[in-house]
């Protein structure tokens, strides 16, 4: 189930199960004709609109991202790949493309080891773990700035939980937000918090669907716990591990709601989308140079995107 | 499910084989699984302790955050921890809602969300419709077309977006947030998969009564597809309510914007150790009633957010 949107560019139709009226009529007959126009008026609105707000800004961002432009203003000057180079010279990109990567390998990793580990809890027999499945699911759609604001009270280092904790344990509690390190390091706590529940859910429909009869021979065979998830769920469970990276690796380098509610001033936290952020609409107003770096996200994505389509169907099969 | 639960190996071998019809006597495993007072405890400790603990990493934050909304300025800036709240004290809404229009971004949320999810739903059942039942020469290409819209992050529009709709007066406007938002990849896409497995049958039966398209799809293929349509539905509420990047952006004035985006004005104003009390106050207002509806309607919204890798 998880899988059917990645995989049906490959196969994009099925015609013979689903278009009842399939028998051919003439070339260009009244109802030919109809069905034309019929198609148009119900598909035509959103097509314009996804036209419109979707295709139309992908081409407008290159054309921005050629322009030195401040944003509000009335001129612009044509300055080519000066935008580009500007940001890849600049001592802002190491730092920014070193944020982006941190923080994307940290929360995908972190989101799907322990999207697994909750998974194969939820995976027991137990009562209880409808609601317990709810409830590990239930931060991935709450709003971002809502959870951000909860999880800053929490850190705080004067009046936070935390400060508590950690002073029972006679620690005091770090500048989470001041220090450039540890606001990241706050970031992606939060980030993987408020998305493990999606890869656990998927994670534990993957478990669910592997086959039993593999797993009681193997036990049969003498193989403990451990050796069974290592040797037989853990391969079993690869083309589920591939969906998870790809969706949760998009979605983590398009991250905005918790950085920016987190670290308004992109302290430390500054990936690439944040960066194009502010750039634009915080204190500098540099249009091309904010769509410079948007389209280098872009380039990214695509790049992630085109090794999922090219590697969706190599899944492995062991039935 | 008798496959692993890997959390507690040996007794869960017990668990794992009980149910196996063809597991009888004899066999290796069946030694060691005597039903027996530590072995039963063993299983419950494994199975239910990582569930508590996932579970309460979960509520407990959240629950803070209600219990820390109902606190005074007094019992959030002290030293000495103070768990619940010493009353159900309102004061901190009261003073959430006077600070910052917090009536009015409530209202603009739900109105955003309101009619962004209605256009959407309708146009992606349209579209489906059209995609699956009606006869087109380049319906293939324009799936494509959808597909590709899918995977296209709409974090990087946000500039282009931003200089189009402000272009033409839609800054500070309720239309300027809904519109860029409304063509629908991700409904389209769902509603389509689902039409397609609708039986011919029932189509060609509403044809040969004579009912057209318009009849056949509100008639037939909607009745039929209700529970499809509410996941489209509820995930499309679900992120319209959560948005924040593009209202932020198109909004700089109090009278336009969403509750996150209002929230973040209340930050600017509260924020300091006194104003946290305040704060999740105005978290609870955007979180609940997203989490009342989701602890309602789960199913539904669980289903439609693991189907697909985007939404909006």
């Amino acid at each position: 189930m998880t899988r059917q949107l990645t995989g049906s560019p490959a196969a994009p139709a099925a015609p013979a199960q689903t278009v009842p009226a399939r028998q051919s009529r003439g070339r260009w007959s009244g109802r030919t004709r109809r069905d034309f126009f019929v198609f148009l008026a119900l598909a035509l609105p959103n097509l314009a609109l996804i036209a419109v707000f979707t295709y139309l800004p992908l081409i407008n961002n290159v054309y921005y991202s050629t322009l030195d432009w401040t944003l509000g203003s009335a001129s612009a000057t044509v300055v080519g790949i000066d935008n580009y180079i500007n940001f890849f010279t600049s001592s802002d990109a190491p730092q920014v493309l070193g944020t982006t990567a941190m923080f994307t390998v940290v929360t995908v990793g972190g989101s799907m080891v322990l999207g697994l580990l909750v998974a194969l809890a939820l995976n027991s027999k137990v009562r209880g773990t409808t609601f317990a499945r709810s409830a590990v699911f239930a931060p991935y759609v709450l709003s971002g700035v809502g959870v951000g604001l909860v999880w800053l009270f929490i850190f705080d280092p004067g009046y936070g939980v935390l400060s508590w904790l950690l002073r029972g344990i006679g620690q005091q509690s770090p500048q989470w937000i001041n220090d450039p390190q540890l606001a990241l390091v706050m970031v992606i706590i939060v980030y993987v918090w408020k998305n493990l529940g999606y890869c656990a859910v998927v994670y534990l429909a993957g478990l669910q669907s592997l086959p039993k009869d593999v797993m009681e021979a193997a036990s049969l065979d003498g193989a403990n716990g451990i050796r069974r998830f290592m040797s037989i769920s853990v391969p079993l469970l690869s083309p589920t591990t591939f969906f998870l990276l790809i969706t949760t690796m998009i979605s983590s380098l398009q991250a905005f709601d918790l950085i920016r509610i987190m670290t308004p001033l992109g302290n430390g936290t500054s990936t690439l989308i944040y960066e194009a952020y502010l750039q634009a609409f915080g204190a500098y107003n540099r249009a091309g140079y904010s769509a410079s770096i948007s389209v280098v996200l872009f380039a990214i994505l695509l790049i992630i995107t085109v090794l999922q389509l090219r590697f969706v169907e190599r899944k492995v099969h062991y039935s | 499910m008798s496959t692993l639960s890997p959390v507690s190996p040996n007794p869960a071998s017990g668990v794992g084989t009980r149910n196996a019809p063809d597991a009888g006597p004899g066999l290796p495993v069946h030694r060691d699984r005597p039903f027996s007072r530590t072995n039963l405890v063993q299983t419950l400790a494994g199975g239910y302790i990582p569930l508590i603990v996932a579970t309460l990493v979960v509520v407990l934050p959240l629950l803070w955050m209600v219990l820390s909304s109902f606190k005074q300025p007094g019992e959030i800036v002290t030293v000495d921890l103070k768990i619940l709240p010493q009353g159900l004290n309102l004061e901190n809404y009261h003073t959430a809602m006077t600070t910052v229009p917090f009536g009015r971004f409530f209202l603009n949320s739900l109105i955003v969300t309101t009619v962004g999810s209605t256009v959407k739903v309708i146009l992606a059942i349209l579209t489906a419709y059209a995609l699956v039942f009606v006869r087109f020469p380049f319906k293939n290409v324009i799936f494509v077309v959808i597909l590709v819209a899918l995977m296209v992050p709409p974090q990087v529009s946000i500039l282009p977006n931003y200089i189009l709709i402000a272009g033409i007066g839609g800054k500070n406007t309720l239309w300027g947030i809904i519109l860029p938002g409304l063509g629908t990849a991700f409904g389209t896409f769902l509603l389509r998969q689902h039409f397609k497995t609708l039986p011919g049958s029932i189509l060609e039966a509403a044809e040969i009564d004579g009912a057209g398209h318009w009849r056949r799809l509100w008639q037939v293929v909607v009745p039929v597809s209700l529970p499809s349509i509410a996941t489209v539905a509820l995930v499309t509420v679900v992120s319209e309510w959560n948005d924040y990047i593009w209202p932020l952006i198109i909004t700089d004035r109090p009278e336009t914007m969403t509750l996150p985006v209002g929230l973040t004005l209340l930050q600017n104003s509260e924020g300091n150790g006194a104003g946290w009390g305040i704060l999740m106050a105005g978290a609870v207002l955007v979180i609940i009633p997203i989490l009342l509806v989701f602890a309602a309607l789960q199913r539904y919204i669980v289903a439609g957010l693991t189907q697909g890798s985007v939404t909006g």
